[in-house]
């Protein structure tokens, strides 16, 4: 099976990205505290941002509230286990399904009143926003003073309430980032993935093929939903702490889009390329102010938004196509 | 709960809402004409604030008075924005212009930051703590003066582009952009002028929003929301449709505070914002569909 | 016989324009039917009203005995009927093989089938060639026929060609021409073209519709509508057919 998801690729790239996960697998036997902090942060929007693709890269839909998804996965798994102990792999498979109910509903509204573009965009702002204040007056989660998870020891790993040692995350994570690198790329060789793509290339045209565009948008919405909701029960264990005005801020729903538009939208590689770009960035930046004695709160942000201002202005596409094509894999296919 | 103290509120929320009328409007301009969506509105706008600030902190002068200087500024720097960067992305997919906003926003913002510090800063005007009686309501002085001060300068921007050329052709570029360029206009030299204008109402606006609130550097993508809330409920392109938004959300959000939470009336907002996407796209003024 | 595509008085009327005034056509199946007539006659508007992109005021619209006007364009697809669009809508980011296995992926579930079935319209279109380029760096007349390849791919029963011809040198007409009747006599695919260029036209069509200000003026086998009349004074000045 594994033979055939690969099926199609370039020698050099399998090769690349076995060594890639070999690196990544062995990381936290070399890796000091902090370094694996940046690692979990990288893999953390690797996935999220592959989970957002899908809807975007794949099928169009630009959605500017994804943070909505997460804060309701955080929220639905923390709450379940500070109220009831319920562990968090049961309180995924609630908040997976409620994410992807909410998706629906989000998608439902917009397609069905033909609400696309910018506009869509904004709508998913505004509903995300809904939550953000919304949850601040919801007593059952504590509202704004913020919901808190007992505190996790770091001598026991334990797996089934998500209670330990950062490496378990991080190879939580690892294995949740392969798993959706993997899925993304068979759903875009099957049926699915090219209605997805005619569908974000020309609706219209698609629609005179035949495709009930409603129907795929609202999978692909259905899907990054439920996929970020896992990011979100990552999340809440992970901080064991959450407010609304983190969660659910317009800043998350942000960068959680910033690596896979600076890694290339649409890509397979582009949103785990980006994420390692940009937290590299962020995390290099930090350093180099430091060595430099520059102490001034907005410094490394400044710095940061020049970046982030050459990269697109530079590679309108996204890092990724460039790289791919100077590195001779250039196929046209992500 | 007493008719008086409801007027007072609704009036204050009117006046407000004609600020924030304002703000919108240099959005719908950009918008509309340009059509990128500028997130960093907003942003412009803290600018403007904190230019108000420095200015009335060193020589004292009233940010109204200061509203035409202030404005020139967000207008060159407005026009500059455009001509020098975001003239390259009109053809872009959306999220690169996005992002390029938002780089752009997050520059301003941390500039802002670093220069001004993270404290709330404001302007204690003479007549800050004054109110007049018209009437049976108590109007706040400053609230009074923002909101005529915004009528003002939205009637000589609706006059600009009614009755100049130059308004013209700006209209013709928003209606019909490869019209516009068969008939020979400079299309990009107009968008930075559009976008300058945009700018110059959000100076404008934010030396009058002074008056009634506080700023800090993040205050930004707030304001952003808010305008985009009010430019889609009042209807695209439609320049009576951003003030009537503005003062409908200004509205809505003063008896939000009145009569629920104050930390719940921008739910009220974009509940309004859904509601409008779903059911009347084109917004409030507007006839035909978006 | 009964007609398999039957078009029976529809009108539409676009604010104060009436784009289409009460246009009855049958087409029997395997025929080539031409729709022709000036600029502005309503002749794209007719197709949008079988393609399902506006509903008719009035009239029905009937496919193999079942009615399809009303619905919307991807149910009419999935009924049987393929069309082109006047300006063509490639999928620019995808290859041209992509570009046909999106439309054989409508009655096939597994993209292997689906990739066959492309390889295989693309032969028949001249395009096998350039199966792995994209479609954004194609040539205007091999975009017309990518077009043509795709809506092929979902196997129609019936094929509506808006003005295929339009921008093709006259070597290249002939050879889209040459395809569309090789189609027509092999699979009996029925085809409904709108079309400027006469020699396509005169070429293809067993039986010519004329539309003039959204009415019909003429209708009937070519050498008859050529002479007619009203059709030569709406045009003022055909083209030679000779």
């Amino acid at each position: 099976m594994i033979a055939r998801v690969l099926e199609g690729m370039p020698r050099a790239a399998a090769a690349l990205l076995a060594l890639l996960f070999v690196l990544m697998a062995a990381a936290p036997l070399f890796a000091g505290d902090y370094l694996l902090t940046v690692l979990i942060l990288i893999l953390y929007f690797a996935y999220v941002g592959q989970a957002w693709n899908i809807m975007m890269g794949f099928a169009g839909q630009l959605s500017l509230g994804h943070a909505l998804y997460v804060g309701l996965g955080a929220y639905t798994a923390a709450a379940l286990f500070v109220h009831f102990g319920i562990g968090p792999w049961i309180g995924l498979a609630v908040a997976a399904p409620l994410c992807a109910l909410v998706g629906a509903f989000v998608g439902f509204l917009a397609f069905r009143f033909r609400v696309a573009g910018v506009y869509f965009a904004i709508l998913t702002i505004a509903v995300a926003e809904f939550a953000r204040v919304g949850f601040d007056h919801l007593d059952w989660t504590r509202g704004s003073a913020g919901l808190f998870l007992p505190v996790a020891q770091y001598a026991r790993n334990d797996f089934w309430h998500l209670r330990g040692h950062p490496v378990m995350f991080y190879y939580l994570l690892l294995v949740a980032t392969v798993v959706a690198c993997l899925g993304c790329r068979a759903l875009l060789r099957s049926r699915v993935g090219y209605f997805w793509l005619a569908i974000r290339e020309d609706e219209e045209a698609a629609r005179a093929l035949g495709i009930d565009t409603f129907r795929y948008k609202m999978i692909a919405v259905v899907i990054s939903a439920a996929m970020t909701a896992f990011a979100g029960v990552i999340y809440a264990f992970y901080y064991n702490n959450l407010f609304p005005e983190q969660v659910f801020h317009i800043s998350r729903s942000i960068e959680i889009i910033l690596g896979p538009i600076v890694g290339g939208v649409g890509t397979l590689f582009g949103p785990i390329l980006g994420a390692f770009v940009l937290t590299g960035l962020a995390e290099t930046l930090t350093g180099a102010l430091a060595a430099l004695g520059i102490d001034i709160p907005g410094a490394k942000q400044v710095f940061y938004g020049i970046c982030l201002m050459a990269v697109i202005i530079a590679l309108p596409e996204g890092i990724w196509p460039w790289l791919s094509r100077r590195l001779g894999m250039g196929s046209d296919k992500p | 709960m007493s008719l008086d103290i409801f007027l007072n509120v609704a009036i204050g929320g009117v006046l407000t809402g004609l600020v924030y009328g304002l703000m919108a409007l240099g959005l719908s301009v950009i918008f509309g004409v340009v059509r990128v969506v500028n997130f960093a509105h907003g942003e412009m706008m803290t600018i403007a604030m904190y230019l108000a600030v420095a200015v009335f902190t060193l020589w004292h002068l009233d940010p109204l008075l200061m509203l035409v200087p202030i404005a020139a500024v967000l207008f060159a720097f407005g026009y500059l924005l455009q001509a020098g960067l975001i003239n390259r992305f009109i053809a872009r997919p959306e999220h690169s212009q996005f992002l390029l906003m938002v780089a752009i926003a997050i520059i301003i913002v941390n500039v802002l930051l670093i220069l001004f510090g993270p404290d709330a800063q404001n302007v204690q005007v003479a007549y800050a703590f004054d109110s007049l009686q018209l009437g049976p309501l108590i109007v706040d002085a400053t609230k009074l003066y923002a909101g005529l001060a915004a009528i003002a300068v939205a009637g000589a921007l609706f006059a600009f582009f009614r009755f100049t050329e130059l308004g013209t052709a700006i209209r013709a570029c928003a209606d019909n952009y490869t019209g516009a360029l068969v008939v020979g206009l400079d299309v990009k030299r107009l968008y930075a002028l559009t976008f300058g204008l945009g700018a110059a109402c959000v100076g404008a606006a934010g030396c009058m929003l002074l008056l009634i609130f506080d700023v800090t550097p993040t205050v930004g993508p707030s304001y952003t929301l808010l305008a985009f809330v009010i430019v889609i409920t009042g209807g695209l392109g439609s320049m009576p449709g951003a003030l009537v938004g503005g003062v409908l959300i200004g509205f809505t959000e003063a008896m939000a505070g009145l009569l629920f939470t104050p930390s719940a009336k921008s739910m009220f907002a974009f509940a309004i914002l859904v509601l409008v996407l779903l059911f009347r796209p084109q917004g409030i003024m507007r006839r035909r569909p978006a | 016989m009964s007609a398999l595509l039957a078009i029976d008085g529809v009108s539409k009327r676009f604010r104060g324009l009436l784009a289409v005034d009460r246009v009855s056509l049958a087409v029997p199946e395997g025929a080539i039917v031409a729709v022709i007539g000036p600029n502005g006659a309503g002749k794209t508007t007719l197709f949008n009203m079988i393609a399902g992109v506006h509903a008719p005021d009035t009239g029905t619209i009937r496919f193999a005995g079942r009615r399809i006007d009303g619905l919307p364009p991807d149910q009419i697809c999935r009924q049987g009927i393929g069309r082109t669009f006047q300006i063509v809508r490639p999928f620019p980011a995808l290859t041209v093989e992509d570009n046909v296995i999106v439309g054989a992926l409508l009655h096939r579930r597994k993209a292997e089938e689906a990739r066959a079935r492309a390889h295989e319209v693309l032969r028949w279109l001249d395009l096998y060639d350039k199966r792995a380029r994209r479609a954004a760096t194609l040539t205007l007349p091999d975009r017309k026929r990518l077009e043509v390849a795709r809506a092929l791919a979902t196997d129609p029963r019936l094929l509506l060609l808006d003005e295929v011809m339009a921008g093709l040198r006259p070597t290249e007409t002939d050879r889209m021409v040459a395809i569309l009747k090789e189609l027509n006599r092999e699979s009996g695919l029925t085809i409904v073209l709108i079309e400027h260029v006469m020699r396509a036209v005169m070429a293809l069509a067993a039986r010519i519709l004329v539309l003039h200000h959204g009415a019909a003026i003429a209708e009937g086998a070519p050498e008859e509508v050529v002479r007619h009349p009203a059709v030569i004074h709406s045009y003022l000045g055909a083209e030679d057919v000779a």
